[in-house]
Protein backbone atom coordinates (compact mmCIF):
# COMPACT_ATOMS: atom_id res chain seq x y z
CA UNK A 1 0.00 0.00 0.00
CA UNK A 2 2.96 2.36 1.14
CA UNK A 3 4.47 1.93 -2.31
CA UNK A 4 1.00 2.25 -4.54
CA UNK A 5 0.70 6.03 -2.10
CA UNK A 6 4.36 6.27 -3.19
CA UNK A 7 3.81 5.70 -6.74
CA UNK A 8 0.73 8.37 -6.68
CA UNK A 9 2.69 10.82 -5.21
CA UNK A 10 5.30 10.60 -8.39
CA UNK A 11 2.66 10.98 -10.31
CA UNK A 12 0.66 13.36 -8.40
CA UNK A 13 3.80 15.63 -8.37
CA UNK A 14 4.31 15.24 -12.27
CA UNK A 15 1.51 16.37 -13.11
CA UNK A 16 1.75 19.46 -10.50
CA UNK A 17 4.54 20.46 -12.10
CA UNK A 18 2.97 20.28 -15.63
CA UNK A 19 0.30 22.24 -14.36
CA UNK A 20 2.17 24.96 -12.94
CA UNK A 21 3.64 26.06 -16.06
CA UNK A 22 0.51 25.45 -17.98
CA UNK A 23 -0.76 28.38 -15.71
CA UNK A 24 1.58 30.22 -15.64
CA UNK A 25 1.77 30.12 -19.42
CA UNK A 26 -2.21 30.73 -19.31
CA UNK A 27 -1.74 33.51 -17.54
CA UNK A 28 1.22 35.26 -19.48
CA UNK A 29 0.70 34.25 -22.65
CA UNK A 30 4.27 34.80 -23.50
CA UNK A 31 5.54 31.37 -24.81
CA UNK A 32 2.84 29.86 -26.85
CA UNK A 33 2.46 33.10 -29.06
CA UNK A 34 6.09 33.67 -29.69
CA UNK A 35 6.52 29.78 -30.71
CA UNK A 36 4.02 29.72 -32.72
CA UNK A 37 4.68 32.93 -34.97
CA UNK A 38 8.40 31.75 -34.84
CA UNK A 39 7.26 28.62 -36.56
CA UNK A 40 5.22 30.50 -38.66
CA UNK A 41 7.65 32.35 -40.14
CA UNK A 42 10.24 29.52 -40.59
CA UNK A 43 6.91 28.01 -43.00
CA UNK A 44 7.15 31.75 -44.86
CA UNK A 45 10.68 31.71 -45.06
CA UNK A 46 10.26 28.30 -46.73
CA UNK A 47 7.62 29.43 -48.71
CA UNK A 48 9.74 32.07 -50.69
CA UNK A 49 13.06 29.12 -50.55
CA UNK A 50 10.80 26.86 -52.35
CA UNK A 51 8.29 26.79 -54.73
CA UNK A 52 5.22 24.34 -53.54
CA UNK A 53 2.99 25.19 -56.58
CA UNK A 54 6.14 23.22 -58.23
CA UNK A 55 7.62 21.05 -56.16
CA UNK A 56 5.11 18.37 -54.36
CA UNK A 57 4.32 19.07 -50.71
CA UNK A 58 5.27 15.43 -49.52
CA UNK A 59 9.01 15.39 -51.21
CA UNK A 60 10.24 18.62 -48.87
CA UNK A 61 7.08 19.55 -47.13
CA UNK A 62 7.65 16.91 -43.83
CA UNK A 63 11.38 18.35 -43.76
CA UNK A 64 9.86 22.10 -43.48
CA UNK A 65 7.29 21.43 -40.91
CA UNK A 66 9.94 19.65 -39.01
CA UNK A 67 12.32 22.26 -38.53
CA UNK A 68 9.66 24.88 -37.77
CA UNK A 69 8.45 22.42 -34.64
CA UNK A 70 12.16 21.95 -33.67
CA UNK A 71 13.07 25.45 -33.64
CA UNK A 72 10.37 26.56 -31.96
CA UNK A 73 10.50 23.64 -29.56
CA UNK A 74 14.17 25.02 -28.46
CA UNK A 75 12.35 28.31 -27.82
CA UNK A 76 10.08 26.34 -25.44
CA UNK A 77 12.70 24.51 -23.65
CA UNK A 78 14.82 27.66 -23.12
CA UNK A 79 11.50 29.17 -21.52
CA UNK A 80 11.11 26.35 -19.16
CA UNK A 81 14.05 26.36 -17.69
CA UNK A 82 14.20 30.51 -17.80
CA UNK A 83 11.43 30.76 -15.80
CA UNK A 84 12.17 28.83 -13.12
CA UNK A 85 15.30 30.82 -12.91
CA UNK A 86 12.78 34.18 -12.33
CA UNK A 87 13.00 35.13 -9.17
CA UNK A 88 15.28 32.02 -8.19
CA UNK A 89 12.16 29.38 -8.56
CA UNK A 90 14.75 26.87 -8.68
CA UNK A 91 15.71 26.49 -5.01
CA UNK A 92 12.00 26.07 -4.56
CA UNK A 93 12.03 23.11 -6.19
CA UNK A 94 15.67 21.91 -4.99
CA UNK A 95 14.36 22.23 -1.42
CA UNK A 96 10.52 20.55 -1.80
CA UNK A 97 10.85 17.08 -0.81
CA UNK A 98 10.37 15.93 -4.26
CA UNK A 99 12.05 13.26 -6.37
CA UNK A 100 14.22 15.72 -8.90
CA UNK A 101 12.97 12.92 -11.67
CA UNK A 102 9.63 13.75 -10.90
CA UNK A 103 10.02 17.33 -11.69
CA UNK A 104 11.82 16.59 -15.28
CA UNK A 105 9.14 14.69 -16.15
CA UNK A 106 6.70 17.65 -15.46
CA UNK A 107 9.55 19.89 -17.32
CA UNK A 108 8.72 17.21 -20.41
CA UNK A 109 5.03 16.69 -20.29
CA UNK A 110 4.55 20.79 -20.55
CA UNK A 111 6.68 21.26 -22.98
CA UNK A 112 4.97 18.12 -25.13
CA UNK A 113 2.07 20.17 -24.16
CA UNK A 114 3.15 23.45 -25.58
CA UNK A 115 5.01 22.35 -28.90
CA UNK A 116 1.98 19.95 -29.28
CA UNK A 117 -0.40 22.66 -29.75
CA UNK A 118 1.71 24.63 -31.73
CA UNK A 119 1.64 21.78 -33.43
CA UNK A 120 -2.08 21.38 -33.54
CA UNK A 121 -2.29 25.15 -35.21
CA UNK A 122 0.70 24.88 -37.42
CA UNK A 123 -0.16 22.00 -39.68
CA UNK A 124 -3.73 23.23 -40.82
CA UNK A 125 -2.23 26.26 -41.36
CA UNK A 126 0.29 24.69 -43.41
CA UNK A 127 -2.24 22.82 -45.44
CA UNK A 128 -4.14 26.15 -46.08
CA UNK A 129 -0.50 27.78 -47.38
CA UNK A 130 0.61 24.86 -49.20
CA UNK A 131 -2.47 22.85 -50.82
CA UNK A 132 -1.76 19.73 -49.29
CA UNK A 133 -4.49 16.43 -48.57
CA UNK A 134 -4.42 15.55 -44.97
CA UNK A 135 -7.88 13.60 -44.21
CA UNK A 136 -8.75 10.31 -42.73
CA UNK A 137 -5.13 10.58 -41.79
CA UNK A 138 -5.36 12.63 -39.08
CA UNK A 139 -4.81 10.09 -36.41
CA UNK A 140 -2.01 8.61 -38.05
CA UNK A 141 -0.29 12.01 -38.19
CA UNK A 142 -1.32 12.64 -34.79
CA UNK A 143 0.52 9.57 -33.09
CA UNK A 144 3.80 10.49 -35.32
CA UNK A 145 3.75 14.27 -34.58
CA UNK A 146 3.23 13.27 -30.66
CA UNK A 147 5.74 10.07 -30.36
CA UNK A 148 8.47 12.30 -32.24
CA UNK A 149 7.38 15.49 -29.98
CA UNK A 150 8.17 13.29 -26.47
CA UNK A 151 11.66 12.14 -27.28
CA UNK A 152 12.32 15.60 -28.84
CA UNK A 153 11.67 17.02 -25.36
CA UNK A 154 12.63 14.02 -23.64
CA UNK A 155 16.74 14.87 -24.41
CA UNK A 156 15.84 18.56 -24.89
CA UNK A 157 14.23 18.81 -21.01
CA UNK A 158 17.85 17.31 -19.71
CA UNK A 159 19.61 19.39 -21.74
CA UNK A 160 18.29 22.38 -21.34
CA UNK A 161 18.45 22.07 -17.37
CA UNK A 162 22.12 22.48 -17.59
CA UNK A 163 22.28 25.00 -20.67
CA UNK A 164 20.28 27.47 -18.76
CA UNK A 165 22.12 27.77 -16.14
CA UNK A 166 24.69 29.25 -18.09
CA UNK A 167 25.31 32.39 -19.56
CA UNK A 168 24.77 30.74 -23.65
CA UNK A 169 21.86 29.07 -22.95
CA UNK A 170 20.46 30.30 -26.22
CA UNK A 171 23.54 29.10 -28.55
CA UNK A 172 24.57 25.95 -26.10
CA UNK A 173 21.18 24.08 -26.20
CA UNK A 174 20.57 23.81 -30.16
CA UNK A 175 24.48 22.87 -30.61
CA UNK A 176 23.68 19.92 -27.83
CA UNK A 177 20.65 19.23 -28.85
CA UNK A 178 20.60 18.40 -32.23
CA UNK A 179 22.80 16.21 -33.25
CA UNK A 180 21.22 14.04 -30.40
CA UNK A 181 18.00 14.74 -31.56
CA UNK A 182 19.41 13.49 -35.10
CA UNK A 183 17.31 9.92 -35.13
CA UNK A 184 14.10 12.08 -34.12
CA UNK A 185 14.55 14.60 -36.72
CA UNK A 186 15.30 11.56 -39.42
CA UNK A 187 12.04 9.52 -38.05
CA UNK A 188 10.61 12.18 -37.73
CA UNK A 189 10.33 13.67 -41.24
CA UNK A 190 10.96 9.86 -42.83
CA UNK A 191 7.10 8.95 -41.06
CA UNK A 192 5.46 12.33 -41.63
CA UNK A 193 6.25 12.00 -45.56
CA UNK A 194 4.54 8.23 -45.47
CA UNK A 195 1.62 9.34 -43.57
CA UNK A 196 0.92 12.46 -46.09
CA UNK A 197 1.54 10.20 -49.52
CA UNK A 198 -0.95 7.85 -47.87
CA UNK A 199 1.32 4.52 -47.74
CA UNK A 200 0.44 1.51 -46.25
CA UNK A 201 1.31 1.25 -42.61
CA UNK A 202 3.73 -1.25 -42.62
CA UNK A 203 6.35 0.86 -45.00
CA UNK A 204 6.79 3.36 -42.06
CA UNK A 205 6.23 1.16 -38.93
CA UNK A 206 10.03 0.17 -38.08
CA UNK A 207 10.69 3.56 -38.02
CA UNK A 208 7.46 4.31 -35.68
CA UNK A 209 9.15 1.85 -33.37
CA UNK A 210 12.51 3.49 -33.37
CA UNK A 211 11.09 6.71 -32.26
CA UNK A 212 9.47 4.37 -29.45
CA UNK A 213 12.23 3.02 -28.31
CA UNK A 214 14.40 6.07 -28.55
CA UNK A 215 11.64 7.98 -25.96
CA UNK A 216 11.46 4.61 -24.10
CA UNK A 217 15.49 4.41 -23.50
CA UNK A 218 16.21 8.40 -22.96
CA UNK A 219 13.52 8.98 -20.97
CA UNK A 220 14.56 5.98 -19.10
CA UNK A 221 18.23 7.50 -18.70
CA UNK A 222 17.30 10.95 -17.98
CA UNK A 223 14.80 9.87 -15.28
CA UNK A 224 18.18 8.17 -13.90
CA UNK A 225 20.67 11.14 -14.78
CA UNK A 226 18.38 14.31 -13.57
CA UNK A 227 19.49 14.23 -9.74
CA UNK A 228 23.14 15.02 -11.01
CA UNK A 229 22.07 17.60 -13.31
CA UNK A 230 20.18 19.93 -10.62
CA UNK A 231 22.45 19.05 -8.09
CA UNK A 232 22.70 22.06 -5.76
CA UNK A 233 26.20 23.10 -5.92
CA UNK B 1 52.27 7.03 -3.45
CA UNK B 2 55.49 8.03 -4.92
CA UNK B 3 55.93 4.13 -5.71
CA UNK B 4 52.80 4.32 -7.71
CA UNK B 5 53.94 7.42 -9.12
CA UNK B 6 57.18 6.29 -10.26
CA UNK B 7 55.51 3.45 -11.58
CA UNK B 8 53.11 5.80 -13.51
CA UNK B 9 56.55 7.29 -14.80
CA UNK B 10 57.65 4.34 -15.70
CA UNK B 11 54.98 3.31 -17.96
CA UNK B 12 54.86 6.46 -19.24
CA UNK B 13 58.18 6.35 -20.32
CA UNK B 14 57.84 3.21 -22.09
CA UNK B 15 55.23 4.40 -23.77
CA UNK B 16 57.00 7.75 -25.25
CA UNK B 17 59.38 5.07 -26.31
CA UNK B 18 57.37 3.00 -28.14
CA UNK B 19 55.68 5.87 -29.94
CA UNK B 20 58.74 7.71 -30.56
CA UNK B 21 60.30 4.22 -32.41
CA UNK B 22 56.64 3.21 -34.15
CA UNK B 23 55.81 6.64 -35.58
CA UNK B 24 59.13 6.30 -38.38
CA UNK B 25 58.42 2.67 -38.64
CA UNK B 26 54.84 3.18 -39.71
CA UNK B 27 55.35 5.85 -41.90
CA UNK B 28 58.34 4.02 -43.17
CA UNK B 29 56.08 0.68 -43.41
CA UNK B 30 53.27 2.93 -45.64
CA UNK B 31 55.67 4.38 -47.89
CA UNK B 32 57.89 2.05 -48.96
CA UNK B 33 56.62 -1.14 -48.02
CA UNK B 34 53.15 -1.80 -48.13
CA UNK B 35 51.84 -2.52 -52.06
CA UNK B 36 50.19 0.86 -53.67
CA UNK B 37 46.36 -0.21 -54.40
CA UNK B 38 45.93 -1.35 -57.86
CA UNK B 39 42.50 0.78 -58.59
CA UNK B 40 42.85 4.03 -56.11
CA UNK B 41 46.62 4.60 -56.58
CA UNK B 42 48.70 6.49 -54.41
CA UNK B 43 46.03 8.19 -52.10
CA UNK B 44 44.90 4.40 -51.14
CA UNK B 45 47.58 5.16 -48.62
CA UNK B 46 46.05 7.88 -46.33
CA UNK B 47 43.95 4.76 -44.89
CA UNK B 48 46.54 3.59 -42.98
CA UNK B 49 46.18 7.36 -41.38
CA UNK B 50 42.09 7.23 -41.32
CA UNK B 51 41.32 4.25 -40.11
CA UNK B 52 43.63 3.91 -37.07
CA UNK B 53 42.53 7.29 -36.23
CA UNK B 54 38.85 6.46 -36.23
CA UNK B 55 39.59 3.35 -34.11
CA UNK B 56 41.42 6.18 -32.05
CA UNK B 57 38.47 8.19 -31.91
CA UNK B 58 36.06 5.65 -31.28
CA UNK B 59 38.09 4.75 -28.35
CA UNK B 60 38.04 8.13 -27.29
CA UNK B 61 34.11 8.64 -27.13
CA UNK B 62 34.14 4.81 -25.78
CA UNK B 63 36.42 5.81 -22.82
CA UNK B 64 34.98 9.09 -22.16
CA UNK B 65 31.37 7.23 -21.81
CA UNK B 66 32.97 4.62 -19.11
CA UNK B 67 34.81 7.29 -17.09
CA UNK B 68 31.41 9.77 -17.32
CA UNK B 69 29.75 7.07 -15.20
CA UNK B 70 32.81 6.00 -12.93
CA UNK B 71 32.56 9.35 -12.13
CA UNK B 72 28.95 10.05 -10.93
CA UNK B 73 29.33 6.52 -8.87
CA UNK B 74 32.38 7.33 -7.05
CA UNK B 75 32.35 10.96 -7.75
CA UNK B 76 36.49 11.13 -7.82
CA UNK B 77 37.97 14.13 -9.56
CA UNK B 78 40.19 11.49 -11.68
CA UNK B 79 37.36 10.00 -13.26
CA UNK B 80 36.83 13.26 -14.79
CA UNK B 81 39.83 14.42 -15.95
CA UNK B 82 40.52 11.08 -17.81
CA UNK B 83 36.95 11.99 -18.94
CA UNK B 84 37.20 14.82 -20.16
CA UNK B 85 40.87 13.73 -21.92
CA UNK B 86 39.30 11.34 -24.04
CA UNK B 87 36.33 13.21 -25.11
CA UNK B 88 39.09 15.81 -26.27
CA UNK B 89 41.46 13.28 -27.85
CA UNK B 90 38.17 11.58 -29.66
CA UNK B 91 36.96 14.89 -31.32
CA UNK B 92 40.86 15.01 -32.17
CA UNK B 93 41.34 11.91 -33.76
CA UNK B 94 37.60 12.16 -35.11
CA UNK B 95 39.06 15.53 -36.95
CA UNK B 96 41.63 13.65 -38.04
CA UNK B 97 39.42 11.19 -39.82
CA UNK B 98 37.10 13.84 -41.09
CA UNK B 99 39.62 15.59 -42.81
CA UNK B 100 41.76 12.46 -44.17
CA UNK B 101 38.34 10.86 -45.78
CA UNK B 102 37.38 13.35 -48.03
CA UNK B 103 40.83 13.98 -49.28
CA UNK B 104 40.66 10.14 -50.01
CA UNK B 105 37.36 9.91 -51.41
CA UNK B 106 37.59 13.02 -53.96
CA UNK B 107 40.06 11.38 -56.52
CA UNK B 108 38.29 7.73 -55.53
CA UNK B 109 35.02 8.66 -55.17
CA UNK B 110 34.79 11.80 -57.55
CA UNK B 111 33.47 13.72 -54.72
CA UNK B 112 34.72 15.30 -51.06
CA UNK B 113 31.53 14.15 -49.09
CA UNK B 114 28.93 11.94 -49.72
CA UNK B 115 25.30 11.07 -47.48
CA UNK B 116 27.13 7.88 -46.84
CA UNK B 117 25.76 6.33 -43.04
CA UNK B 118 29.60 5.97 -41.49
CA UNK B 119 30.59 9.81 -42.76
CA UNK B 120 27.56 11.15 -41.92
CA UNK B 121 27.32 9.74 -38.26
CA UNK B 122 31.33 10.03 -37.62
CA UNK B 123 30.59 14.19 -38.83
CA UNK B 124 27.41 13.81 -35.82
CA UNK B 125 29.54 12.02 -33.14
CA UNK B 126 31.95 14.59 -33.76
CA UNK B 127 29.42 17.37 -33.40
CA UNK B 128 28.03 15.61 -30.12
CA UNK B 129 31.65 15.64 -28.69
CA UNK B 130 32.37 19.31 -29.72
CA UNK B 131 28.96 20.44 -28.13
CA UNK B 132 30.17 18.06 -24.90
CA UNK B 133 33.71 20.44 -24.64
CA UNK B 134 31.75 23.54 -25.00
CA UNK B 135 28.78 22.96 -22.58
CA UNK B 136 31.94 22.48 -20.04
CA UNK B 137 33.93 25.39 -20.91
CA UNK B 138 30.41 27.27 -19.89
CA UNK B 139 30.08 25.76 -16.47
CA UNK B 140 29.88 27.60 -13.79
CA UNK B 141 32.68 26.17 -11.81
CA UNK B 142 34.61 22.81 -11.78
CA UNK B 143 32.09 20.33 -9.87
CA UNK B 144 29.12 21.48 -12.43
CA UNK B 145 31.37 20.90 -15.85
CA UNK B 146 32.04 17.86 -14.34
CA UNK B 147 28.75 16.30 -13.41
CA UNK B 148 27.15 17.96 -16.69
CA UNK B 149 29.54 16.38 -19.13
CA UNK B 150 28.99 13.05 -17.56
CA UNK B 151 25.44 13.40 -18.65
CA UNK B 152 26.15 14.49 -21.75
CA UNK B 153 28.87 12.22 -22.18
CA UNK B 154 26.77 9.21 -21.07
CA UNK B 155 23.54 10.51 -23.12
CA UNK B 156 26.30 10.74 -25.99
CA UNK B 157 27.28 7.09 -26.24
CA UNK B 158 24.48 5.68 -26.17
CA UNK B 159 23.31 7.99 -29.10
CA UNK B 160 25.36 6.44 -31.06
CA UNK B 161 24.06 3.43 -32.21
CA UNK B 162 20.63 4.65 -32.88
CA UNK B 163 22.09 7.83 -34.55
CA UNK B 164 23.90 5.03 -36.87
CA UNK B 165 21.38 3.03 -37.24
CA UNK B 166 18.40 6.15 -38.36
CA UNK B 167 20.82 7.07 -40.78
CA UNK B 168 21.50 3.58 -42.72
CA UNK B 169 17.52 3.73 -42.59
CA UNK B 170 17.41 7.44 -43.75
CA UNK B 171 19.79 6.14 -46.83
CA UNK B 172 17.47 3.53 -47.76
CA UNK B 173 18.77 1.75 -50.92
CA UNK B 174 21.39 3.63 -51.70
CA UNK B 175 24.50 1.10 -52.59
CA UNK B 176 27.45 1.03 -49.81
CA UNK B 177 29.89 3.18 -51.86
CA UNK B 178 32.74 0.88 -50.97
CA UNK B 179 33.74 -1.18 -47.79
CA UNK B 180 36.99 -0.03 -46.31
CA UNK B 181 36.99 -1.88 -42.91
CA UNK B 182 36.64 -5.38 -42.40
CA UNK B 183 40.12 -6.30 -43.80
CA UNK B 184 38.31 -9.40 -45.35
CA UNK B 185 39.73 -8.72 -48.64
CA UNK B 186 42.54 -6.87 -47.72
CA UNK B 187 45.95 -7.89 -48.83
CA UNK B 188 48.05 -9.86 -46.38
CA UNK B 189 50.96 -6.88 -46.44
CA UNK B 190 48.21 -4.10 -46.38
CA UNK B 191 46.65 -5.44 -43.31
CA UNK B 192 49.64 -5.88 -41.93
CA UNK B 193 50.59 -2.27 -42.23
CA UNK B 194 47.21 -1.47 -41.15
CA UNK B 195 47.54 -3.40 -37.93
CA UNK B 196 51.01 -1.96 -37.27
CA UNK B 197 49.36 1.86 -37.54
CA UNK B 198 46.04 0.95 -35.41
CA UNK B 199 48.32 -0.11 -32.53
CA UNK B 200 50.73 3.16 -33.19
CA UNK B 201 47.59 5.33 -33.21
CA UNK B 202 46.58 3.26 -29.92
CA UNK B 203 49.66 3.68 -27.79
CA UNK B 204 49.62 7.63 -28.82
CA UNK B 205 46.24 7.89 -27.92
CA UNK B 206 47.29 6.05 -24.47
CA UNK B 207 50.53 8.50 -24.10
CA UNK B 208 48.06 11.51 -24.95
CA UNK B 209 45.76 10.31 -22.35
CA UNK B 210 48.08 10.01 -19.47
CA UNK B 211 49.62 13.42 -20.45
CA UNK B 212 46.45 15.41 -20.44
CA UNK B 213 44.91 13.75 -17.36
CA UNK B 214 47.92 14.73 -16.14
CA UNK B 215 48.17 18.42 -17.15
CA UNK B 216 44.35 18.34 -15.90
CA UNK B 217 45.43 17.31 -12.51
CA UNK B 218 47.56 20.19 -12.06
CA UNK B 219 45.25 22.83 -13.38
CA UNK B 220 43.03 20.88 -10.25
CA UNK B 221 45.93 21.67 -8.21
CA UNK B 222 46.56 25.55 -8.91
CA UNK B 223 42.96 26.34 -8.57
CA UNK B 224 43.15 24.58 -5.42
CA UNK B 225 46.52 26.69 -4.10
CA UNK B 226 45.47 29.99 -5.86
CA UNK B 227 42.35 29.56 -3.51
CA UNK B 228 44.36 28.57 -0.44
CA UNK B 229 46.44 31.88 -1.43
CA UNK B 230 43.88 33.93 -1.45
CA UNK B 231 41.72 32.86 1.65
CA UNK B 232 45.47 33.64 3.10
CA UNK B 233 45.91 37.29 1.99
CA UNK B 234 41.73 38.17 2.25
CA UNK B 235 40.47 35.61 5.39
CA UNK B 236 36.77 35.22 4.45
CA UNK B 237 36.77 37.01 1.29
CA UNK B 238 36.98 34.63 -1.24
CA UNK B 239 33.90 32.12 -1.27
CA UNK B 240 35.36 28.43 -1.25
CA UNK B 241 35.21 27.76 -5.17
CA UNK B 242 33.10 24.52 -5.59
CA UNK B 243 34.79 21.49 -6.56
CA UNK B 244 38.10 22.62 -5.79
CA UNK B 245 38.25 21.23 -2.54
CA UNK B 246 41.07 18.20 -2.09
Amino acid sequence: MTSGEKRMSYLRVVALVAAKDLKTELRSREQAVSMFFFALLVLVVFNFAFDFTVIDFVTLGPGVLWVAFIFSGVLALNHSFQIEREQDRIHGILMAPIDRSAFYLGKVAATVLFMSAVEAVLVPVSVLMFNYQLTARVGLATLVLILNTVGFAAVGTLFAAMTTQTRRSEMLLPLLLFPAVVPIALAAVKTTSHVLAGRPFDRYSSWLGMTASYDAIFLGAAVLLFDYVLEES
Amino acid sequence: MPARGSAARLLEGLLLIAVALLVPLCLYVVFAIVPTEEKMGIVQRIFYFHVPSAFAAFLGVGLCALFSTLYLWRRERRYDRMAHASAELGVLFCTIVLITGPIWARPVWGVWWTGEVRLTSTLILWLIYVGYLLLRENALNRDQAARWAAVVGIIGAMDMPIIYKSVEWWRGLHPKVLRISGGGGLEPTMEKGLMLCTATFLLLFAYLLIQRSRLGRLQDEIEALTHAARSVAAPGAAPAPNGARP
